[in-house]
This record gives structure tokens, C-alpha cells and sequence, in this order.
């Protein structure tokens, strides 16, 4: 799919990619991790997404957070900017990818990435989160939101007003990764 | 790195939604990414896909297996199956990580130095089936077939249950009944005339309040139970957790209760009588279904949560406000039954103290609660009748020991195994899935009852413990390798699901129904095998249960009629109790001199300076069965030690230096038996009076390359355990350990 090409929803909007992680449903169980590492071939040592248990208080008064973490497909994507060559790019839907043909696994973006997404890939070139473009192309949910146990991952178009994902978004409170970043993430944490 | 797949291998299973926009982009060429961005493509759909179910654990959730060029190149849930709904949980994800494992099982091998030295040389099947059969012939014409003990954990076991009743042994023992859930089933059974089985039929989607004493759903990862309790969660519904241990369920939970371990019957006793004096329970279900309410009445009347106050640890504020919680959704109140239930040899009488809560809520029969499970009639394959009745198993010692165990306890054909332990000795074993030296406890006293053998054939698919302690290991091909005997059990949901192969099996393994068949042969059995394989055998029961064959392959389940299965649905309810009726006082365990309801009595408390062991689960683990799986593995590759943060500031032997997470230290419990090294959690997550492992690490087997000196084995701590009079479980929460540093 040519990434030139802009995609407009149904409402005449540019198609947004963008995903909802419910930290309510969610148990840590990293089946979304497993999921993602079988459809993408990830290597031994590579992660695209990973999963975070937070716990703060003192014996008895805990409170705790579970999370499905990946490349939030940030709209100011700082590992764009960074990227000498080109090969990470703002494709379709606004997802953020890596040309593996125009990396030379300089890490430039490794380094501006505030999430720590991205790891260098044992042939050489820089790997992160696709969105499983190349399911969502045809139809189909990422991996991580199929696989998902407790349905905790919500995915769709966030400039669809009646998508899921732009509902739960709507309705719901949220958290984002390094808010004071400002980088205009495209994954959302519900609490 | 441009792709060059042909755009019709890409398509595959979504040809049909691939949009007309991407025929023609050139994108199976090299030409335009060098001008353009390109994002590669994966390509690990199937060209063939298989569906069957998984065995990385029990639950045996509907499994889509994608095969390309010979090779499973991944595992997706089946969405027409129940149990999985399209969903796994991560062990499913990770069967590849079993079919794939560099350490498997690859030839048969027969003992060449003494047991235990695990020394081998590889022999063909021949031979090893050979040495197999002579060795079962001589048991049976010198002690009698019975002499004969079948352990066995997996759905592949069927084929071994049949050869052993065949064979004229009814020894045939699972540790998933007195080392698991064999409580659980009794107690229920007592209290309303079922027990549970697998999977429970309980209603966790509707729950508007889920309450877990002592279960970590979500670190076990019983895919159906695990979405329903999400969904629920989504729907709105609240948890009220008991467990010394801040598990991730309990940090969902609007009321977390921090119990001291051994203790739970006193605030179940104590949650009754906030529930029966303020008179929040369900007096119309009571007085329909249940006897003995004033005789529970008059035992709790004194069970105040100020009673329980200095029993639990838990304020009488907290026990009065979570009770009242409780009672407030029912009967959409669903008490979890628990699982893995063998804690203190009183497991029996708290899985009771479970069920009579319940039936206190009427949840049992109602919507949100306990539903009644139905399944598909799917009618035997038609064999040769097994002949002369065998001697009961010799399970329970020398008497009438454990009068309400209604099925054969694992840990009592180990300890016949010791001579003139028990009404005979058994002289043979054969092990199939199950890592005794793991799942039964006191690894020391199994392996010496092992050394008291004339024969133990092992069937596996790793080289686990077990395995080298065997004269014979058999090789089996894994789940995704073979045809097993089709799956119709009682649930909510009935239905039939099929295990068929995937892929050919690797190496020289064999599927289990090839072995059991061959051993048959050679020992006179043939009869009792008609089938020419497990195909024609599953495919058999298929048709004369009315179903499609080839619509089941190709779907890998069919569904049933669901039957009413609450009050609400329509179901009457009927209670297979001597009453009839739901009993919250016990006739029969009153006769056979046991408390009619049950009664709190203190357990024994660790020394100073030394914690509770309790053990558990981790979501990405099955026991010590997966410790070895390389995918599973790389995201939880060792267990560690978890401790309370105070304790380990106090920790004797550590005043120099305190504890700090990532350390290692060794585990010595009571009996001064010495842990591998393992990693300290130090963590506010957990009580300071116990400290916490996840089952199934610290390997010994040299050939199991990943796992080996991983992690410690709560296994091995395990030297003590308190056995339920009632029905034999083996209570393990009994042990203690101090920790020491573990040396550079």
C-alpha cells in the first residue's frame, strides 16, 4: 500500500490509528507479548511490545496497574525527526514504521524515542510496533488485540467517531506514556 | 529485504477483505522500495490450518495451528471453540516452544547403569517395547496385574488408563486429584451433591461480586475463567480477595484481605455469622433447598469477626463491611471454588466452608453463580469388556483410611510402592506427563519408593526428572503431533472438540495410542486395540455420537444444545445429596466421625526466623512442564523468593548487609533440606510471615539445557505434608524455610 496515499474514514477524516489498553481488564499475562513475537517473527531478545505491573503503597495499602505497553505511533514521533535516511516514516493511518531497506541501524532513533520502543534487530535494522499493518490492511485486528485473554486491547480509528477505540477514548479517563513529552500518543491507558 | 512471497501465499485466510487498492502496487518486487517507504511483511499465516486443542496445560482450550512449508509457524485461538472463544493465554501462544524444544525426547532409550544415574543408550522402538512388555508379563504372572500403577496427567493418558484396566489394574492415579483439587470436589460433593470437575461451570461473566480466597486467577491463567472474570471486571463487577499475597486479582480488588496463611476457615466461620445474624441470606432458597440452617446457625453464633480478629489478622470492620459486600449482589455473588486447594490437610473442610457460603448467597443453580453443566453424548468406541475385577488400588495404607476419596490418590501408589506400606505393594510403574518428582511432594521419599521397583517406564515428551529415573523412556510426539480420543465434557456450553495432528511427528517420537497399542500386542492385548489408529478410533465415537466428521476436522468442535443450566434459565434444581437437598450440616461425615460442619482449628506456626512456604503460579507457566519452553521462557526464565520488605530489613544472618531484590539466597526448610540459589523478590506485595515461589523451577534433569539449576523447587522443600483424613489430599502449605545468603 502506497504510503503516499492519504485514507479517509467514512466521515471524510483521515484514517487515525490509534489503540485503547483498558488497565482495569488487563492481568499481565503477556499473551499479547507471545502473540506479537509468533506473527512478526520478533527474535529471541527483541520485544514490539511489552507488558508493565506497577504497584505503589506500603503493606496493606497497595495499589497496582497492569500494562500492555508498545510504540505509541506518536504524532510528533521525535524517532521521525531523528531518523537520517528516511526509513522511519508516518505511513498509513498516521502510523509510525521503519523502512528495513533505508535503516542502517544508526540507533538515532532508539535514542529519541521517550518510550523506549524499538530495539535493533539482529540483521541489522531497527524494529518497533507496525500496528500489524499488515493485518489491519485486510481487515484484521493486531495480533496483540486478537490473542488478548481479558479483551483489553481496543484498536480502530480514532477519527471515526463511532469506532470502539474513539468511544472508549470519549468516554473513559485515561493516562498517556510521558505526557509532560507532549508527543501526541496514539495509545491510550484507561484506568 | 523485499518480500518474495507470491501475492496469493500473502493473501491467504483474509483474501477475501483484502482491498482492490493493493492488487498491482508492485508489491512483491524490489524495484519501488528504493525510492519509497516499505514496511516488510510477515508471513506466518498458514497455508494449511489445523484446529485442534492445546495440552500446554489442562484446560484444553480450541487451538488454530498454522502450518507453512511443514513448519507450525504459530497458534491463534479458535473462535468457535468455548473455552478459548479465539483467545489464548499465553502458554497456548508458546506451544511452538514445545513442538520446536532442541531438548525433546527424540529416540526411545533403555537404562544401561543403575536407576537414577541417568545413563541411557538409545535403542530402536523395538527393543524399548520389547524390554517394556517382558517386564509387564513378569509382573503380572509374579505379583498379579495389580502390582501395576499407571500415574498419569494429560489428555493422551487415556490411552494408558485403557491398557492398565485392560492389563487388570485399577491403580491408576493423577496428582491432580489428592496433590490439587480433590478437596474441592469432595467438599462440594458433601455440601450439593456434585463437585465441580473441569472446567468448572461457574458463572464468573454474570458476577456482579467475585470473591477468591486463596485462588490467583490471572497468574493461573484458565483462559475461559480469566476472560469472564475481565468481562465481568468490564461490566462493572467488584472482587473481594483473601490472600496473604498482593496478587494481581488483588489488585483489582475493592476489598483486599491480607489473611494469615492457615487461617481461612476462621473468617469464612466469621463471614457466615455476619451474614446469618444481620440476615442478609437468601432465607427463601434456604428454606426450598438446604437443611441444617439452624444447626449452622448455632455453630457461628459465637464466630464474630471479633473472634476472628486475632485468628486472621483481619480487623472486624473489614470482615463485617466485605461480608456485607458479599451478601449484597447475591445470589450474583460467586464464591470461586479454587483450584489448587491441598494446603493444610483441612482442605476438605474449607472447600465445604466455601460451599456452604454459597449456598448461604443461593448462588448455587443461579445466574452469576454455580451453573449446572451439561455435555454431548458421545458413546465408547466398542472394545473387548475388561475381565476379572481388579483388586482396589492399594492407595490408602492398610485400613480404611480417607473414606470419602472417589478417586485414586497419587501419593498413595507412591507410598505403596514402599514395601508393606499398604494392603500390597505395587511393583511396577508407568509414568505418562507427569514429572512425579515434581508434582508429588517429598521428592525424597518418591525416589525411594522408585528404588523399591522391579520396573518404571516413563512416556514424555521432555526429558523431566522423572524420566531419568526411569529403566525405559518412551518418547512421545507432542500434542500438536498426534490424534488423541475426541473431548465432550460437562460445561455450560456442551460440546465435542478434536485433537488432530498439525504436523508429522518430529524425531522418532510416537503418539501415545501408537505406543499404548504396541505394548498391548506384545503382552497379549490386542484385542482391547481394534482400531487402526487414534483417527479411526476418535472419528469412530464421532459418528456414532450423530456428528459430521469431516464438518469437526475442518472446525475442530461442534457444539451442543445448551441445556438450562440455572433458575433462571428454567432448570429445577436437584441435589445428589442423602438429603436431597443442599446440606449445611453433614449427616454423613457426622457418621464417619467427622465435624458435621466445619470447625476452625489453629495450624502449626513457623519458629522464629523462619516463613511459611507457599507456592503458586506464574500466567506463562504450567507447572514445571513449560520451565524448559524457550518462548515461555524468555519472559519469566526463573522463579524468585518473594519477601516482605520489613521481614527482609529484619532478616537474622543479614544484619551486615540487608536483602535486596536480584540477590540470590538458598531456601533451608525444617528438615534442613537446601534450595538451589534463587533470586529474592523483596516486595510490600506479600505478609511477613511467608514467603512465596512459583511451582515448577530449580530443574535438576541434565537434559532439560534451559531449565536446569533455574529457579528453586518448592518441590523439594516440600518434606512434610498434613494429609486430609477425609479423602487423603496432601496439605503443603506446611513447610518452613529460613533464607540465607547464597554464597558468591
Amino acid at each position: 500500500m502506497s504510503a503516499q496515499t492519504e485514507r479517509l474514514n467514512r466521515h471524510g477524516r483521515p484514517i487515525l490509528y490509534g489503540m485503547a489498553m483498558d488497565t482495569r481488564r488487563c492481568v499481565a499475562c503477556q499473551a499479547c507479548v507471545l502473540a506479537c513475537k509468533a506473527e512478526n517473527e520478533v527474535p529471541s531478545g527483541g520485544f514490539r511490545d511489552w507488558v508493565v505491573t506497577e504497584v505503589r503503597g506500603r503493606f496493606p495499602d497497595l495499589s497496582a496497574e497492569n500494562r500492555s505497553e508498545r510504540c505509541n505511533h506518536c504524532g510528533t514521533s521525535p524517532c521521525v525527526s531523528a531518523c537520517p535516511t528516511g526509513a522511519s516514516h508516518v505511513n498509513d493511518g498516521g502510523t509510525v514504521q521503519v523502512s528495513r531497506n533505508r535503516c542502517t541501524g544508526c540507533k538515532a532513533c532508539v535514542a529519541a524515542c521517550p518510550i523506549g520502543a524499538r530495539y535493533v534487530h539482529p540483521e541489522g535494522f531497527v524494529d518497533k510496533c507496525t500496528f500489524c499493518l499488515h493485518r489491519v490492511e485486510v481487515g484484521r485486528p493486531p495480533a496483540c488485540v486478537e490473542v488478548c485473554p481479558t479483551r483489553s486491547l481496543t484498536f480502530g480509528d480514532l477519527n471515526d467517531p463511532d469506532s470502539e477505540v474513539a468511544r472508549l477514548v470519549q468516554g473513559r479517563r485515561f493516562h498517556v506514556s510521558k505526557a509532560e513529552a507532549g508527543l501526541e500518543p496514539h495509545l491510550f491507558y484507561l484506568d | 529485504m523485499a518480500s518474495k512471497v507470491s501475492r496469493r501465499q500473502f493473501i491467504g485466510i483474509g483474501a477475501a477483505t483484502f482491498g482492490a487498492a493493493t492488487v498491482g502496487s508492485g508489491l512483491a518486487s524490489d524495484w519501488w522500495g528504493r525510492d519509497r517507504p516499505h514496511v516488510t511483511r510477515p508471513e506466518t499465516d498458514g497455508d494449511k490450518v489445523v484446529p485442534t486443542f492445546c495440552e500446554l496445560c489442562f484446560w484444553k482450550c480450541g487451538v488454530l495451528a498454522h502450518v507453512k512449508d511443514g513448519r507450525v509457524t504459530k497458534l491463534t485461538g479458535n473462535p468457535l471453540h468455548p473455552l478459548s472463544k479465539g483467545r489464548l493465554c499465553p502458554r497456548g501462544v508458546g506451544g511452538t516452544g514445545l513442538l520446536y524444544d532442541p531438548d525433546r525426547l527424540k529416540a526411545p532409550l533403555v537404562r544401561v547403569k543403575s536407576r537414577g544415574e541417568d545413563a541411557f543408550e538409545v535403542v530402536s522402538w523395538d527393543k524399548a517395547l520389547d524390554v517394556v512388555a517382558e517386564n509387564l508379563v513378569k509382573i503380572r504372572d509374579t505379583y498379579g496385574p495389580e502390582a501395576l500403577a499407571l500415574f498419569t496427567h494429560g489428555y493422551g493418558g487415556s490411552w494408558f488408563t485403557h491398557l492398565l484396566k485392560a492389563y487388570g489394574s485399577a491403580a491408576i492415579g493423577a496428582p491432580s486429584y489428592a496433590q490439587c483439587r480433590g478437596p474441592r470436589e469432595v467438599g462440594y460433593q458433601l455440601t450439593f451433591g456434585a463437585g465441580l470437575g473441569s472446567p468448572e461451570a461457574i458463572d464468573l461473566e454474570n458476577a456482579r461480586v467475585i470473591t477468591l480466597l486463596g485462588s490467583h486467577l490471572g497468574e493461573n491463567m484458565h483462559n475461559t475463567q480469566v476472560q469472564e472474570l475481565a468481562e465481568a471486571i468490564g461490566k462493572g463487577a467488584e472482587l473481594v480477595v483473601v490472600d496473604p499475597r498482593y496478587s494481581t486479582a488483588a489488585g483489582k480488588a475493592r476489598y483486599w484481605l491480607p489473611i494469615k496463611p492457615g487461617t481461612d476457615l476462621a473468617l469464612l466461620l466469621a463471614w457466615m455469622h455476619v451474614i446469618l445474624t444481620e440476615k442478609r441470606y437468601d432465607a427463601d432458597y434456604l428454606a426450598t433447598h438446604a437443611v441444617g440452617l439452624d444447626k449452622l446457625m448455632e455453630h457461628v453464633k459465637d464466630k464474630s469477626p471479633e473472634w476472628a480478629w486475632p485468628i486472621t489478622g483481619l480487623k472486624p470492620e473489614l470482615i463485617r463491611e466485605s461480608a456485607r459486600f458479599i451478601a449484597s449482589a447475591r445470589p450474583a455473588s460467586l464464591i470461586h471454588p479454587g483450584r489448587h486447594v491441598t494446603w493444610y490437610g483441612d482442605d476438605t473442610q474449607r472447600s465445604r466452608a466455601l460451599a456452604i457460603l454459597a449456598a448461604l448467597l443461593g448462588s448455587w443453580g443461579r445466574r452469576g453463580g454455580y451453573l449446572v453443566p451439561s455435555g454431548m453424548t458421545v458413546p465408547a468406541f466398542p472394545y473387548t469388556a475388561y475381565g476379572r475385577k481388579p483388586k482396589s488400588p492399594p492407595d490408602r495404607g492398610k485400613g480404611d483410611r480417607y473414606p470419602l476419596a472417589d478417586e485414586t490418590l497419587a501419593s498413595g501408589l507412591c507410598d505403596a510402592t514402599l514395601p508393606g506400606q499398604a494392603l500390597y505393594d505395587l511393583k511396577g510403574w508407568i509414568v505418562y506427563g507427569t514429572n512425579l518428582v515434581q508434582s508429588l511432594p517429598s521428592p525424597q521419599r518418591t525416589l525411594e519408593a522408585i528404588q523399591k521397583l522391579d520396573f518404571l517406564v516413563a512416556i514424555d515428551v521432555l526429558p523431566a526428572e522423572i524420566t531419568g529415573w526411569a529403566d525405559v523412556v518412551l518418547p512421545e510426539s507432542t500434542y500438536l503431533e498426534r490424534c488423541d480420543d475426541v473431548w465432550a465434557p460437562a460445561y455450560k456450553q456442551p460440546f465435542v472438540a478434536v485433537r488432530q495432528p498439525a504436523v508429522e511427528p518430529m524425531y522418532d517420537s510416537k503418539p501415545g495410542w501408537w505406543i499404548a497399542r504396541e505394548i498391548a500386542r506384545r503382552i497379549g492385548l490386542s484385542d482391547y486395540f481394534p482400531w487402526a489408529d487414534s483417527t479411526e478410533y476418535a472419528m469412530h465415537r464421532v459418528k456414532a455420537a450423530g456428528l459430521d466428521c469431516d464438518a469437526l476436522k475442518r472446525t475442530g468442535v461442534a457444539l451442543g444444545a445448551a441445556a438450562p443450566c440455572c433458575e433462571e434459565d428454567g432448570l429445577g434444581l436437584a441435589f445428589d445429596t442423602p438429603s436431597g437437598k443442599i446440606e449445611l450440616y453433614s449427616e454423613q461425615l457426622a457418621a464417619l466421625g467427622f465435624d458435621p460442619i466445619p470447625v476452625y482449628r489453629p495450624v502449626e506456626e513457623p519458629p522464629a526466623g523462619m516463613f511459611r512456604l507457599l507456592s503458586g503460579r506464574a500466567p506463562v507457566h504450567t507447572f514445571g512442564r513449560t520451565a524448559n519452553n524457550r518462548e515461555l521462557a524468555e519472559l519469566y526464565p526463573e522463579n524468585e523468593v518473594w519477601i516482605n520488605a520489613d521481614a527482609a530489613r529484619a532478616l537474622p544472618g543479614f544484619e551486615d548487609r540487608p536483602l535486596a531484590s536480584g540477590e540470590r539466597v538458598v531456601l533451608v526448610n525444617q528438615d534442613d533440606v537446601r534450595s538451589n540459589p534463587v533470586k529474592a523478590k523483596v516486595t510490600e506485595r506479600i505478609r511477613g510471615d511467608c514467603v512465596y515461589l512459583v511451582h515448577g523451577f530449580g530443574h535438576t534433569s541434565k537434559g532439560l539445557g534451559f531449565a536446569r539449576g533455574r529457579g528453586a523447587s518448592d518441590s523439594q522443600l516440600t518434606t512434610r505434608v498434613v494429609v486430609d483424613p477425609i479423602m487423603g489430599g496432601t496439605g503443603m502449605n506446611v513447610n518452613f524455610v529460613r533464607l540465607e545468603r547464597a554464597e558468591a
